[in-house]
């Protein structure tokens, strides 16, 4: 299926990264020359197989419910590219 | 006597604890040859006093008698995808840059324990997302090699292309590199080196970069089979940080490799998957794959005719789930925690605007096909159908096991080629994992061992996929494999 460019748009926003206008005709043929290309898989006949998500053999671990780590509130915000007072910053987000 | 650099892991070890060198005279040599092997780019960040402060710590436990293994002393390059305490990890992106980890990854950290000593942070395709080491933030890495009466750079492969030129230049007795699709294995057959991804799970994922989390592991890049085994022990172990990691104990894998004693390949039954003889297939490549068949077959092994019936859709399947899982894991990089920030009006355009600046092309195009596939109204028609497709591809592996013991195909379509070449060709550029990716849909263990040299002077790779956690039958096959090779050949740049 081709991907126009309202889809870049939309696929865009959804992935939360600012597109510039001058690029969307390009990664809209990009894209729909890669998604065209993967859609030899309709070729082959999947039914009633299941899909795999991991090929790790195992059932998740368990483990007890009690605090490991904590008290590094100077090492969890080190990296931070705008810390306030031990905290992360971000916008105004509620007026 | 050899020179430090020219030494084997194995060979290294041997004359650390023969006293014959010491891990401050490895340190030096290496450091030494790094900085005089700028223009290869292989490094993104170089750590010489914290090598030479390791390498005097190894000499000191070795003075007192407590040295603490095989790997104690070692000068290793790690790939800068794996966090490190206190040492910029990038990914090779700009968005983590400067970013400086509080934390260190459980593999590195266990080859820190090991003894080793660390050279640096290798460079590597952005988020690992590539083949030819082009897409990095920090900027192509050149490989060692050159093809004859042609001094025009070649790529390194990729994703771990800066580490496969730092072994392959003689800057690093070995290093450590991340595999989701080829990432190892590909650059190490462009640089003649040896490239081992193991089973999914042997290596702990916890504190390395992720791209694709069911796909990604770690293992060693190394100039030989037994370097790559004792390396793997060093990186190997059961983690509990990390949920898929494998709660099984770690084998002897340098006592599994091919000997008198044990009988070497005999009797082993090597697959030889017929699908794997694509079209079109380059004639140098179809005669060094020719050629391994009769190596192993010298050695006493039986070629076993298999099929896989599935393998011609395993690319087109791993384009979908790789990006799906990738615009999942790349979700954290949004400017508020770590990494790079451009601020914006709100906290939507924030977002926007830093992962906008913050990512290459490539890594765009990923997350972008990543989140359509996942996008409503087109994920069971992808995403769920690449699952069963996966599910089928691991099922042929599965059932060829039956009658065999190890596959035996090339590690990729050609040899390495020149920067630029194929940089313009999404699809075309995915194509160099053709051989590589059918093993990690179905988390087995492969290796690429250099087997040959194609008609202008560049290296090219065999490649062996074992069953899961038996790598020491494939490193075994392997060593058979070096043994018949006996490549010497040397980089042009080394």
């Amino acid at each position: 299926m081709a991907v126009d460019r309202d889809t870049v748009i939309r696929v865009a926003r959804l992935a939360r990264i600012k597109v510039p206008e001058g690029d969307l005709d390009t990664l809209a043929g990009e894209l729909s020359n890669i998604i065209g290309w993967v859609e030899q898989l309709e070729e082959v006949d999947t039914d009633g197989i299941d899909p795999m998500a991991s090929v790790a053999d195992m059932k998740l671990r368990w483990r007890a419910d009690e605090v490991t780590d904590g008290g590094i509130r100077d090492k969890v915000t080190l990296n931070a590219p705008d810390p306030r007072d031990g905290m992360f910053s971000v916008p105004k987000v509620i007026e | 006597m050899t020179a430090p650099t020219d030494f084997t892991i194995a060979e290294a070890r041997d004359a650390l604890n023969a006293g014959t060198v010491s891990a401050r005279e490895l340190a030096e040599a290496h450091i030494a040859a790094m900085e005089a092997a700028r223009e290869l780019n292989a490094f993104i960040t170089e750590t010489p006093d914290r090598a030479l402060e390791d390498a005097d710590a190894s000499d000191a436990r070795r003075a007192k008698g407590e040295a603490l293994g095989p790997l104690d002393g070692i000068p290793l390059a790690i790939k800068d995808l794996f966090c490190t305490e206190g040492v910029m990890t990038t990914a090779a992106s700009h968005i983590l840059e400067g970013f400086v980890p509080p934390y260190e990854s459980s593999v590195s950290a266990n080859l820190r324990a090991a003894g080793s000593v660390m050279l640096g942070k290798t460079n590597l395709d952005e988020f690992a997302m590539g083949s030819s080491n082009e897409t990095s933030y920090f900027g192509n890495v050149e490989n060692p090699w050159r093809r004859d009466g042609d001094n025009r750079p070649l790529v390194p492969g990729g994703s771990s292309g800066g580490a496969a030129a730092a072994v392959s230049g003689r800057l690093s007795l070995g290093a450590i590199g991340t595999d989701t699709g080829g990432s190892i294995r590909q650059p190490a057959a462009f640089c003649g080196i040896v490239g081992m991804k193991p089973t999914y799970g042997r290596c702990s994922r916890w504190g390395v970069v992720a791209f694709a989390s069911s796909l990604d592991q770690a293992g060693p890049m190394t100039r030989s089979v037994r370097d790559a085994a004792i390396l793997l022990g060093g990186m190997a172990g059961f983690d509990p940080k990390d949920s898929t990691s494998a709660d099984m104990a770690v084998p002897d894998f340098e006592a599994a490799l091919a000997s008198t004693a044990n009988g070497g390949v005999q009797g082993l039954r090597v697959g030889i998957p017929a699908e794997y003889a694509i079209d079109g297939m380059n004639p140098e490549i179809a005669a060094l794959w020719d050629q391994g068949k009769a190596w192993l077959k010298d050695a006493g092994a039986e070629l076993v005719d298999i099929s896989l019936p599935h393998t011609k859709y395993a690319l087109p399947a791993y384009y979908i789930i790789a990006p799906a899982e990738a615009s999942s894991n790349l979700a954290r990089y949004d400017g508020v925690r770590y990494g790079q920030r451009v601020e914006g009006d709100d906290l939507t355009e924030l977002y926007e605007n830093t992962r906008a600046a913050g990512f290459g092309i490539e890594v765009r195009r990923r997350i972008l096909i990543g989140t359509y596939v996942l996008s409503a109204g087109y994920y069971d028609a992808y995403y769920i159908k690449a699952q069963k497709v996966r599910a089928l591809i691991a099922r042929d592996f599965t059932q060829a096991y039956e009658k065999c013991d190890v596959i035996l195909t090339p590690t990729t379509p050609g040899p390495a080629f020149a920067a630029g070449e194929k940089s313009d060709d999404p699809i075309a550029m995915y194509l160099n994992d053709v051989l590589t990716v059918p093993a990690s849909l179905a988390g087995l263990p492969a290796i690429s061992v250099p087997a040959g040299l194609s008609g202008d002077g560049l290296p090219l790779g065999l490649h062996l996929i074992g069953k899961a956690f038996d790598e020491e039958t494939m490193f075994r096959a392997a060593q058979a494999l070096e043994d018949a090779a006996g490549f010497d050949a040397r980089p042009a740049q080394r």
